[in-house]
């Protein structure tokens, strides 16, 4: 499903070039469940970014789903986030002045799905994860587990393959993020590639592959039991 | 992302700062307001002008002294001695130029007149009978200035109604005296109420006869002749026609200058054109302003949410999704602010006549769509430059922008 050959990220401080990946490859089948782990600047988030098309590499291959990404243009590759990954992000990420539905609905509208069809895609997941009676709600009146799971939701909506989460339970107390964990991992199990960025051993020792990261490269690649 | 779904977002922006919105779109209402409002009364003034000069008939012709030109060239005063437009003048016209109805002379001055202890400074025209027929102005009580009055020096005195009411109050002023300028003159008429015409109180004003009027004023001179021809096809053909006659009494020598009221109302027309379109240009000057202050709240609006862009983009947002939604927020706000901008300034415009009364308005459609098309234009030009900064953010950084 995701093929990483070499891929290398510079950025340009000033005059001074930092290299914040070099020389990644990686291999993600569908249906894994992997952490990605290391220290901060260690690149982690950066490899998110590329994986998630939110960001190019600076050289290397990435093919998603056997498609090229890195020759892809800022549209088509608006199009594969939309369509093909579901972001789940540290601090949530939701519009604030919209309600948990109407957020969730987003992504569907920029899918282009018409507005009666997009309120009957939506519900269903709020009330997979929970928020049967919260839909109303805007994000200020939710916990931090409820945004969370309202983050999910909208993750889910348009069905995508993959699923990438960047320190999902970072912002959580541990009840909470072990909930958001127990969601992720019944994602997985329905058949969704999900992909978690944190420096949390035992959010890690839930998964089934742990990539370690330092210094931009991948030190250690280890699928467990 | 269609239209409906990109305007919904956009008017839920809008509303969710509604005073900051405000305060935004006052700038184009304002704008739009001014254009609407200076634009309509400059058009009154031409308009209300236009009625004025037809309302006197444009088929007259106004023969004065001296050579201007209306075509501009500059005249020296050495190029001849002027000589002078004399009753005579008028008589010869009457007489020979048949294209003309009437040759009306008239002496123009301002006297003392005086009634017992009242007095008057009041403006005194010295003509012949004709002058009703061709200014239109007729003799309400009594008589006007009669051609015996004109032959023989009379001093009669017809009144206009203001003149007769500051002197005579409610009495009767038919055959009393009054004192114009030291000389003893008998009242014979009063006008009938005209009211203000151009500024010019036609009821302030006293008639005599050509004749007297020269002797009050110590001239054998006219001050102008108006002639008339009776249609407007004629004109040009009576132009050529009095200046014949008019040369010739005056070895030869153009020393007058012929006008037509047709001529002075194009000449008007196309001043207050001019008026009109400078204050426009002016008030256009403000809407400009409020467009800069949709362009600066909208950069704020921008910046205030990256985070929103950055997240939308991560969501699937193509940069034309974003591009959009800051275009229809910014045209949006100056769409709604050049509709409340029309609705004032037309109402304005309606009701400023009704407690002033000098300045007469008149809305013209065409200024409240020119008003409305340089709001939206201003929108658009303005919007663009923020709504391009938001479209093209870089996903990841406006995600991390705190």
């Amino acid at each position: 499903m995701i093929e990483l050959s070499n891929i290398s990220k510079t950025y340009r401080m000033g005059a001074v070039d930092i290299t914040v990946l070099s020389g990644i490859s990686l291999n993600v089948k569908s249906g894994e469940f992997i952490a990605i782990m290391g220290p901060s600047g260690s690149g982690k988030s950066t490899l998110m970014n590329i994986i998630g098309c939110l960001d190019r590499p600076t050289s290397g291959t990435y093919h998603f789903e056997s498609r090229e990404i890195s020759t892809m243009s800022d549209d088509e590759l608006a199009a594969v986030r939309n369509g093909k990954i579901g972001f789940v992000f540290q601090t949530f990420n939701l519009l604030p002045r919209f309600s948990a539905l109407k957020n969730v609905e987003v992504p569907l509208i920029y899918g282009g799905v018409p507005a009666r069809l997009r309120r009957e895609r939506a519900m269903p997941l709020l009330q997979k994860v929970g928020l049967a009676d919260r839909m109303s709600h805007r994000p200020t009146e939710l916990s931090g587990g409820q945004q969370q799971r309202v983050a999910i939701a909208r993750a889910l909506v348009n069905n995508p393959p993959l699923l990438l989460a960047d320190e999902p339970t970072g912002n959580l107390d541990s009840r909470s993020g072990s909930e958001i964990l127990d969601i992720l991992t019944a994602l997985n199990r329905s058949g969704v590639t999900v992909l978690i960025v944190t420096h949390d051993k035992d959010v890690a020792a839930r998964c089934r592959r742990i990539i370690n990261l330092k210094d931009g490269q991948i030190i250690n690649d280890q699928v467990m039991a | 992302m269609n239209f409906i779904e990109t305007f919904g977002v956009s008017l839920e922006a809008i509303l969710s700062n509604k005073v900051r919105s405000g305060l935004t779109m006052l700038g184009v209402i304002i704008g739009v307001m001014a254009v609407i409002l200076l634009v309509s009364i400059g058009e009154g003034a031409r308009v209300y002008i236009t009625k004025e000069l037809t309302g006197l008939g444009t088929n007259l012709l106004i023969i004065t002294p001296g050579k201007t030109s209306t075509r501009g060239g500059f005249h020296p005063p050495s190029a001849g001695t002027v000589r002078k437009l004399s009753y005579d003048d008028s008589l010869a016209l009457r007489r020979r130029a048949w294209l003309l109805t009437d040759a009306v002379p008239i002496v123009l001055g301002t006297g003392k007149i005086k009634y017992q202890n009242l007095g008057r400074d009041t403006m005194v025209i010295g003509t012949t009978p004709e002058f009703q027929r061709v200014r239109n102005l007729f003799v309400g009580v009594g008589s006007f200035v009669s051609q015996g009055d004109v032959d023989t020096k009379s001093k009669i005195v017809v009144l206009g109604t203001k003149v007769k009411e500051e002197l005579f109050g409610e009495q009767s002023a038919l055959g009393k005296v009054v004192t114009l300028s030291d000389a003893r003159y008998r009242v014979v008429g009063v006008m009938q109420k005209k009211g203000t015409s151009l500024g010019w109180d036609i009821d302030d004003v006293v008639f005599i006869p050509v004749t007297s009027g020269q002797e009050l004023f110590d001239t054998d001179g006219l001050f102008e002749i108006l002639a008339s021809t009776p249609r407007a096809e004629d004109v040009d053909t009576a132009i050529v026609q009095t200046k014949d006659i008019l040369i010739k009494r005056h070895a030869h020598k153009e020393d007058f200058t012929i006008q037509t009221q047709g001529a002075m109302l194009s000449t008007m027309n196309t001043i207050l054109s001019v008026l009109t379109a400078v204050l426009g240009g002016i008030a256009g000057i403000s809407l400009l302003v409020g467009g800069i202050g949709i362009m600066n709240i909208m950069l704020v609006s921008v910046r205030e949410r990256t985070r929103e862009i950055g997240i939308r983009k991560a969501l699937g947002a193509r940069n034309r999704d974003i591009m959009a939604q800051f275009m229809i927020e910014a045209m949006t706000l100056s769409g709604a602010g050049g509709i409340i901008g029309i609705i004032t300034g037309v109402g304005l415009a309606l009701i400023i006549p009704v407690f002033v009364d000098v300045l007469p308005t008149s809305v013209s459609l065409w200024s409240i769509f020119m008003a409305f098309s340089f709001s939206a234009a201003v929108g658009v030009f303005f919007g663009v430059y923020p709504a391009r900064k938001a479209a093209h953010q870089d996903p990841i950084q406006a995600l991390r922008y705190e």
